[in-house]
């Protein structure tokens, strides 16, 4: 039903929104943090990232020097839930309406393309592999490599101590953890992986625009969401993996509702598909816990 | 019985040689609004003429990105999968989408006023590779001019868009050039989102003269908060795209967005026809129209010329 250039271009797109899955996973589920920066930080790493290389900087240390802004943007959003008691969800509200501004000036305009640049991909382009498949290979290798790096951190003491936070903050201070730096911690690392994507983004399609932080957090959501549908909550490294599948199938998902119109949708219905996604994802844990009980 | 197969098969080799002309044409925008909608519907216009029928002999496939550039990422890879005889993307991420997903499949662009800044032709006389399209930069000169005509008294304009929106910022920037050229200021109010129109078209009332709204996907889907100010306060307004007239604006000298549509299916013609669309120059795409709204002008106080009334395209009762 789908070309294979739509199936691993869903792919791809899955393996890119994965850093946003996995920051989401950090702030929602470690860190018991509703953090809507991301719709912010995604446009901001793609922002950071486009006009870098646009005026020469290597790929790589444009897309770190992305990861950096978005760290920042976490940083700002915890700054005005730690220090000033803003309320979480809504210190990351001003947070990402702010960077609305902020990535429309970083860019000095509202679309920055790429389509002529040299990426971090241009180099594996010409290896004989179809760039079909090279673009989600490599997405898809950084991906691996960013699960096995906050698996081992949320396995360490410092990974642990942010899981202790989000678990039972009252509880984490009673055994001296300082749950303030653990709140900055985690939202600069979560949003720093949300602008990595943000990068990815703006490079395996040839565009940074200020637009495309739209609903960042709800494919965040839903990815995370579909991941604890599939994995359920069986710990942390199979939570990450669950993360990335969640993200591809998502994308499966929204692929299938544009190429068939075998269910009669129509590419208005997506954000209603979004919607009944997530809200299925949201209740079927329910109905098995029901039905375990009666 | 022999005889039937026989008939059978002569139909069939009949048939054939139609199938071979069929044709698919994939269009996709950023968004669903009336200007794209009249692009999209022009170009299917365009194909009818040349005999491209729905039905028939033209498979037409149609998604809108719902404004989500992630979407339009995956409308280009869906469209790039299926291989279309042609794809036309409308507007400028869904242009780079789609350009970015392929280098075989032949692109005919639309509705993307700066082709050369998103970095979708690298020349404009002569685009190479798979590539070509019209573009709807914005006769800001034509548009300064006119407002010079109808409110010749008028010593400021207020400029009402979205910072994020491209068209609109290059649009600014030529607007400012064509005004101090005419002893008019700009002044500027940005709306981010369709609620913030209102907001933004009241901050003008007593700063500016008359009120010009550019081609802003934003402030175009709001336009009648913008109207409901400017008749309030009197304020001639004045629109970037004839669309807008009929919805309340006082006159346009703009794209009708369906001509737009047919011009960049004649290229799509073209293309089908056997030209590489990398011999296509990139059009600025032709045929402002003026388009005037007598109600409108009534209550704005202001009153048409007979020069303007016999020059429009369009009258608005």
């Amino acid at each position: 039903m789908l070309s294979q250039i739509a199936f691993w271009g869903a792919v791809e797109l899955g393996l890119v929104f994965a850093f946003v899955a996995i920051g989401v996973f950090l702030t929602f589920r470690v860190l018991d943090f509703p953090d809507l920066t991301v719709d912010g930080s995604f446009p901001l790493g793609a922002a950071v990232a486009a006009v870098l290389i646009t005026t020469g900087f290597n790929p790589w240390l444009a897309a770190a020097i992305a990861m950096v802004a978005g760290a920042l943007a976490g940083l700002v959003t915890a700054f005005l839930n730690v220090r000033f008691r803003i309320l979480n969800l809504l210190a990351s509200i001003l947070t990402m309406i702010a960077l609305f501004s902020v990535n429309l000036r970083v860019m000095g305009k509202p679309n920055v393309a790429l389509i002529n640049a040299d990426t971090m991909l241009s180099p594996f382009f010409g290896l004989g592999l179809r760039e079909v498949y090279v673009r989600p290979l490599f997405v898809g290798v950084l991906v691996v490599i960013a699960v096995i790096l906050v698996w081992r951190f949320l396995e360490s003491d410092a990974g642990l101590a942010m899981r202790a936070t989000g678990a039972n903050a009252r509880m984490a201070r009673a055994q001296g953890v300082d749950t303030r730096r653990q709140v900055y911690l985690g939202l600069a690392l979560s949003n720093a992986l949300v602008a990595l994507g943000g990068a990815l983004f703006a490079q395996t399609n040839g565009f940074a625009d200020v637009t495309s932080g739209v609903g960042t957090i709800v494919v965040g959501l839903a990815a995370v969401i579909i991941g604890e549908t599939l994995f359920g909550a069986r710990g942390i490294l199979l939570a990450l993996i669950g993360c990335i599948v969640g993200s591809i199938l998502y994308r499966i998902a929204i692929q299938l509702a544009l190429s068939t119109d075998a269910l009669g949708l129509k590419a208005s219905d997506l954000n209603l598909v979004t919607a009944v996604l997530v809200a299925v994802a949201l209740i079927l844990p329910h109905l098995r816990r029901g039905g375990a009980r009666s | 019985m022999r005889n039937l197969i026989l008939a059978l098969a002569a139909a069939t080799a009949l048939t054939v040689p139609a199938k071979a002309q069929e044709v698919t044409v994939a269009v996709t925008a950023i968004v669903e609004h009336p200007a794209l909608d009249a692009a999209r519907d022009g170009v299917k216009e365009a194909l009818a003429e040349a005999g491209y029928k729905e039905g028939e002999n033209l498979t037409f496939l149609y998604e809108s990105a719902q404004g989500n550039p992630g979407t339009a990422a995956q409308i280009a890879r869906q469209f790039v999968g299926e291989e279309p005889s042609v794809i036309v993307p409308i507007s400028t991420p869904s242009a780079q989408a789609v350009v970015s997903s392929t280098r075989d499949i032949p692109v005919v662009f639309t509705a993307v006023s700066d082709p050369l800044g998103a970095q979708l032709v690298k020349d404009m006389e002569k685009p190479g590779g798979n590539v070509t399209g019209i573009s709807d930069m914005s006769p800001v000169a034509d548009h300064v001019a006119l407002i010079k005509e109808i409110t010749p008294d008028a010593k400021s304009i207020g400029f009402i868009y979205n910072t994020a929106e491209a068209n609109s910022v290059s649009t600014l920037a030529a607007l400012k050039e064509e005004a101090a050229k005419a002893g008019l200021e700009v002044i500027e109010s940005v709306a981010t989102k369709s609620a913030e129109v209102q907001g933004a078209t009241r901050a003008l009332v007593g700063r500016a003269d008359v009120l010009y709204i550019p081609t802003d996907n934003t402030i175009v889907s709001a336009f009648e908060a913008a109207v409901g100010v400017a008749e309030e306060a009197k304020l001639p307004l004045f629109a970037g795209d004839t669309d807008s007239v009929p919805r309340g604006a006082l006159a346009a000298l703009g794209f009708n967005y369906f001509d737009v549509g047919k011009q960049t299916g004649e290229v799509v013609v073209r293309v089908l026809k056997g030209e590489a669309p990398g011999d296509i120059p990139v059009k600025v795409a032709a045929g402002t129209d003026l388009v005037i709204n007598k109600t409108a002008a009534e209550k704005m106080g202001v009153s048409f010329s007979d020069a303007v009334l016999s020059r429009a395209t369009r009258v608005i009762e």
